[in-house]
This record gives C-alpha cells, structure tokens and sequence, in this order.
C-alpha cells in the first residue's frame, strides 16, 4: 500500500509539473529561435501587420527592405513579428501596458496615437524628420502624427476617397460624371427609377457611412468647419454641419444607398459594386489594385470602372479637397535600448518604401511619388494627379477623434443612416460627446 | 484508495494543479475585473482611482440597460425554446424510425464554429442577393424586410439563428436523459392503460425534471453572457439595435479603449448573471428529486 501511495504521489507532482512545462513552452520556443543571430551587435525588433497570408505583395516590399537594411548595415539585425490587423491592435496594447514594445512599429494617426503618447510610450521623430526627411513627404501628412508638435509616427501610406463608378451602367442610362450635387441627385434619381441601386454602402461598418457626411460637411460648409468642430476650436451645432445631417437623409430618401446598407459589411457592399449591381462606390484609393492590376478581378470590371470627385454643392465647395489622410505609419518605442539605431532604421524604411510601395504593391506612399519613374496604370496616375493638385485632406473623422467620441460619432452615423435620429439630435450627440472630454 | 483520499496532503496535491488553472485563468481575473472597475483606464496609460463612479455611470446609462434588456430577452426566448427541443426529444426517444439519423442531423449546427454560423446566416439575410429575401421575392413580397438592418427586427433575426446553434444541443441532453428511464416503469404504464401523452407529460418528463431544471439554468445563463453571433453579425448595430451586455461591454473596453467602464459593465454582467442563477435555483428547488 504504502508503494503505491508513493507513486500515486510523484504522478501528481509530475502530473503538475507537465501542466507548468506546457504553459511555459510557447515563450521558450520564441526565444530558442534567435539564438543563431546572437552575435549581431545590434538587434532592432520590428512589428508589422502585413502577413504574408493576405498581404503578400507588402510583406515582400518589407522583407527586401529589412534585407537591403541588414546588408547596408553589418552587425544589425532586425527581429520582425508579423499580425494581422486586429491581432496587431490587440498586441500592442498588451505589450504596452507590460512596456516591451517593439523597438519600430506601425501606429495610426491622430486618435489612435494619443493614449500611446500621453503614457510616454511613443518617442518624438522631430529630429529624423528635421534632417532632410520631411521634405519628401506629401505636405499635411506628417501632422496627422503630431501632437503639441511633436511628430510620433512616419507615415507610409497617403489616401483619398473618390467615388468610383462603373461606366457600364452610366453609359446604358445615358448618364455623365456628375460635377453639382444637383446633378449628383439626378444620377441617383435615374438609377433608382431604374431599378440599379445607385450607391453601394457598407454601413455595418459605420466608417463608410461617415465618409458620405464627411464630403457633404466639406462641401457645404468649408474644409475646415468639422476639423474645427472636433478640436473644439469650433462648434459641431454649426449650421453647415446640421445641413450635412440632412442632406444624408435626403440621400437615403431618395433610395441613393443600395438597400440592407446599415447590415451590410464593407466587403458586401464592395461585391455589389464590383458584381455591377450598384454603380457607385465611395472608398478609399486603398482599393485601387481592384480596378486596376489586380487579376482576380474580371478585366472588362476593371475597364468599365473610373472615378469622380464629390460634387460641388450649391455652388460652394471646391472639388479639389478631399477626405482621406495616411494610414499607417512607424513609430519608435521611447523605452527602446537602441533609439537612435530605430530611428535610423524607421527613415530608411520610410524612403525605400515610398519608391516600392506603390509600383510593387499599388500602395500610394506618403512619401512624394515621380511619376515619370515608375510604371503605373492611368487610374494610379490620375489618383496621384489629385493628390498632388489637393487643396486640403480632411483626415477621416473617427480618426481625428478620440477613440471614444469616435464610437459616438460612428453610431450616431448608423442612426442617421438609419432615420433613427433627426439631424439636430446627431449634432448634438457630437457637441456633449467632445465637450466631456475637454 | 480510501487511505489515499483520507490524506489530506494528498488531496490538495490532487486538486492543485486544477486549482492553479482556475485560479489563474478564471478567479484572479475576476477580482481584477472589479478592481479595474474602479479605476479610469485607457488600457495602456496610467491608471487613476475613480471609486464607484464607473458603476454608477453604467446604472444610469440608458444604452447599458437597454443591452441588458436585450440580453433578458434572448433569455426568455431561449427558456420557451426548450420546450420545443423537449417535444422533439420526446419524439426522437420514442422509438420512432430514424430517431437515430434524426438526432446527428440535428446535432450538426453544434459541431460548427460560431463564426461559421455567423457567416452563413448573414449570406442567407443578405438583403437584395440572401436566399430568404429571394424566396420572399419569388413569393411575390416587393419590399422583403432588411433583416439585419431594420432597427426593429434586427434582434429576432438575429435570436433564430442562436436558438438553431443550440437546439441540438439540448435536443441531446434530453435525449439522454429520456433514453435512462427504465422501460420497465413505460411498460407498467402501457399495461396500466396510459395513453402516450401521458406516459410523456405525467412520466417522462417528471422523471427527468432534474436535467430540464439544469438546461434551464444552462440557457439562462448562457443567453445573459451571450456574445460571438451577435458581434459577428451586427456587432451590436444598427444603432445599437441588437447590443447585448457582453457587446456592450467589449465595446466600451477595446473600440471606446475605456477599459475601466468596460471592466465595471463586466463586473456588473457578472453579477447579474450571479443573481439570476440563485433565483432559479431557489425557485427551482422545491420538490423532492423523484427517485426510480
């Protein structure tokens, strides 16, 4: 008996032991894998989120350069953890609050940045930019990462949203590209008369839908009369803003948004467009590749598909000044033991991403693009045309704003989408929403 | 054996390594949960002590209620629901033909993901290309509703496919559950000249009342934390429409990056669904277990 409680005894220890061991596995299988770069003098660990998965083309953009990188420097080495998107969000936050962020990684502008900045995580990049860099970016993109000037992110990506059409069916309604909003409402009128939903909307989303208010805003009362309305500089009970809201209804009375549009996803209402069962579509110009080089889409789709930019309304507003702004961009940790080597690091990502990105991915840089370099479709060219020749880029608006007024403003887009809430209660869901945060 | 299980070393080596889970995944993050609660917490800055204030706000938040109340109604729905996988369960154990086919078939829409669940039945709502708005178009309905975007019956769109995930599920406990009753006790039944509604009502189902008081409690319980079909499908939209406490609260902490409100809705969450379990329970309760 006694032999037997002996054994049942070390089973349990060894059984608690295997338990201990299991949990500790995962780390330990990390870390052996380093072990052959020991010898680097300087290791730099970098985090991105282009797996190789879904974003084949920047992941081999990033794995060149951080080869050429390690080349051009003997004894750097560069450590990189690839995520995906939301993965990546949830990560970094993790690794933040335990502070072991890695030494370079990709942030997002203005609201997302701010918490990283005010816990002191982020390390200001004046002094990169100061040396010769910020002269390569498109003007306005680099501010988007500042904060009480101090510039926390270099940004990689630069967008604007144009409404994509689909020749097709302009052209088998006898319509044309619209300039005034009062044609605008006539296209949309004729479609649906027709039975073609005239504008695909993935309102599931809410960003989508803040795109479409954040045109009429622009247009109606200004480029700057929301971006003030948001730094509290100005007031969101400006009457332009409120004529925005209910010029949205008008829309959606009008049967403008392919119907289901508060249920649809993004994705769901970009298979409309691209299925020719809508003829517009607002989107970023992240969605070039779709109607330009990317093969899996039909060739005859990609032909019949060409872009505008949101109308003039009533006779103000200037066609020329665009919703978008930079995506991602690279941070450098402030606690990082080899800062300065970060850095050097981040500008030399930056620039030979600006001269890849965009003929090898179709991702339009920040950085400033010769055209005359590069090999690129018509559509790229005149995206690229517009960008340079933009008067203003109004960062979208669930970025410019604190996480937290950006949930606000993103549900109260559904329920003015929705006929939930009048125009006058959706700016004053705004208005209380900033306010409290001052 | 029993000496073993007299030493009370031995015991605790036994229960350890369960304990330290537990401990460890479920009962120390629960106190955090609370703590956090108290505190106002961006989830990666600094934190600062607020006291009871995030748990007073969420009382008096309207959106927060409004999740519970959705969150008691899918309870409700799901309770009702029983009834009807026992009446199936009824049938499937009474020795009718293919009760066996029957029961995997309905055990199928267990073995999937939620995520796969979530996927196929937005697919089948889709509003103008979803196979049930292209039936209603054939059958000559013009205007078939937008099922997951219609404020107003978004929530009972959504409610059908979660009783679906689940119903082979307790179709199966039941199952089980009727297959353990004696035939000895339907036989004396038979001869005593029941009919065979009411060898169901009047000895069957007191016989396994047990087991239909545990999937009451499993339902309950279940639908009040309910959280992975809802965020896929709607995310808690339109306009908060089909927000339930779980969505609310994975709102509040990762897209809000309020994560001391979020932790205090947690808290609350949990508390309710405490209170909730202890009701039943005392209501359910009474009456002695009927033995055989």
């Amino acid at each position: 008996m006694f032999k037997r409680k002996k054994a049942i005894f070390w089973f349990a220890i060894l059984a608690s032991l295997i338990l201990v061991l299991a949990g500790c596995s995962d780390d330990g299988g990390d870390d052996s894998t380093d072990k052959d770069d020991e010898n680097a003098d300087t290791t730099i660990s970098f985090m991105h989120l282009w797996p190789e998965g879904s974003s084949k083309d920047h992941y081999e953009i990033v794995e060149k350069i951080i080869g050429q990188y390690e080349d051009d420097n003997p004894g750097v080495n560069v450590d990189v953890e690839v995520l995906g998107n939301e993965q990546y969000k949830e990560k970094l936050k993790v690794l933040s609050s335990s502070d072991k962020l890695p030494d370079v990684g990709m942030t997002w502008a203005a609201g997302f940045l701010t918490p990283y900045v005010d816990g002191k995580l982020f390390a200001p990049l004046n002094d990169v930019l100061d040396s010769g860099l910020q002269d390569q970016f498109v003007s306005g993109t680099t501010e988007a990462y500042a904060i009480d000037g101090n510039t926390y992110g270099l940004p990689l990506e630069l967008n604007i949203a144009p409404i994509f059409y689909n020749k097709a069916i302009f052209e088998e309604h006898g319509l044309s590209v619209p300039t005034t909003y009062e044609e605008f409402k006539n296209v949309v009128k004729t479609l649906a008369d027709n039975g073609v939903a005239p504008i695909a909307l993935g309102n599931k989303d809410r960003w989508t839908g803040s795109l479409w208010y954040m045109y009429l805003a622009d247009r109606i009362g200004g480029a700057d009369t929301l971006t003030s309305a948001i730094d509290r500089t100005g007031t969101f009970e400006d009457p332009a803003l409120v004529k925005a809201a209910e010029e949205i209804q008008n829309l959606v009375d009008l049967g403008a948004f392919a119907e289901g549009y508060n249920a649809l996803s993004d994705e769901e209402a970009k298979s409309l467009f691209m299925n020719d069962q809508a003829a517009m579509y607002l989107i970023g110009s992240w969605d070039l590749p779709n109607y330009t080089t990317n093969e899996d889409v039909p060739q005859e789709f990609r032909d019949s598909v060409g872009f505008f930019n949101f109308p003039t309304v009533e006779g103000s507003g200037d066609l020329t000044s665009w919703v978008g702004g930079p995506g991602v961009g690279l941070f450098v940790a402030e606690n990082s033991d080899v800062k300065e080597e970060a850095k050097k690091f981040a500008a030399y990502f930056v620039e030979q991403w600006g001269q890849q990105a965009v003929a090898d991915a179709g991702v339009i840089p920040a950085t400033k693009v010769d055209t005359s370099a590069v090999e690129l479709p018509d559509m790229y060219i005149d995206v690229l045309d517009e960008l340079n020749n933009a008067s203003n880029i109004t960062l979208f608006a669930d970025v410019q704003m604190s996480p937290e007024s950006a949930q606000v403003h993103l549900d109260a887009i559904q329920s003015l989408f929705g006929g939930e809430i009048s125009p006058e209660e959706f700016t004053k869901l705004h208005e209380e929403a900033l306010a409290a945060e001052q | 054996m029993k000496k073993v299980m007299s030493n009370k070393l031995m015991i605790a080596i036994y229960i350890l390594p369960a304990l330290l889970l537990i401990g460890i995944l479920i009962y120390i993050p629960l106190a955090l949960t609370g703590y956090y609660g108290l505190m106002d917490w961006d989830g990666i800055g600094e934190m600062t002590f607020l006291g009871l204030e995030n748990y007073i706000t969420a009382i008096k938040d309207m959106k927060f209620w409004d999740s519970a109340y959705h969150s008691f109604l899918l309870a409700i729905f799901s309770t009702l629901s029983l009834f009807i996988y026992l009446g199936i369960a009824l049938i499937l154990a009474s020795k009718i033909k293919g009760a066996n086919l029957l029961r995997k078939i309905y055990l199928i829409p267990m073995l999937l993901s939620s995520v796969a669940i979530a996927q196929l039945w937005i697919k089948v709502y889709n509003p103008s290309n979803g196979i049930l708005n292209s039936i209603l178009s054939a059958f000559g309905i013009d205007n078939p509703p937008v099922w997951l975007g219609d404020t107003s019956i978004v929530l009972y769109s959504i409610f059908i496919p979660i009783l679906w995930q689940y119903a082979g599920f307790y179709i199966l406990i039941y199952y089980a559950a009727l297959k353990n009753i004696p035939d000895s006790l339907i036989e004396a039944a038979k001869i005593d000249g029941a009919s065979p509604l009411q060898i169901a009502f009047k000895i069957k189902v007191p016989l396994i009342m047990g087991v239909i008081k545990v999937t009451v409690v499993l339902a309950i319980v279940g639908s009040l934390k309910y959280f992975d079909l809802i965020y896929v499908m709607t995310g808690g939209g339109p306009s908060g429409a089909s927000e339930v406490m779980a969505s609310y609260m994975y709102k509040t902490a990762f897209s809000s990056y309020n994560y001391g409100y979020g932790s205090a809705i947690g808290f609350l969450l949990l508390l309710i669904t405490l209170v909730v379990t202890y009701l039943i329970r005392k209501f359910t309760s009474k009456g002695d277990e009927i033995q055989y």
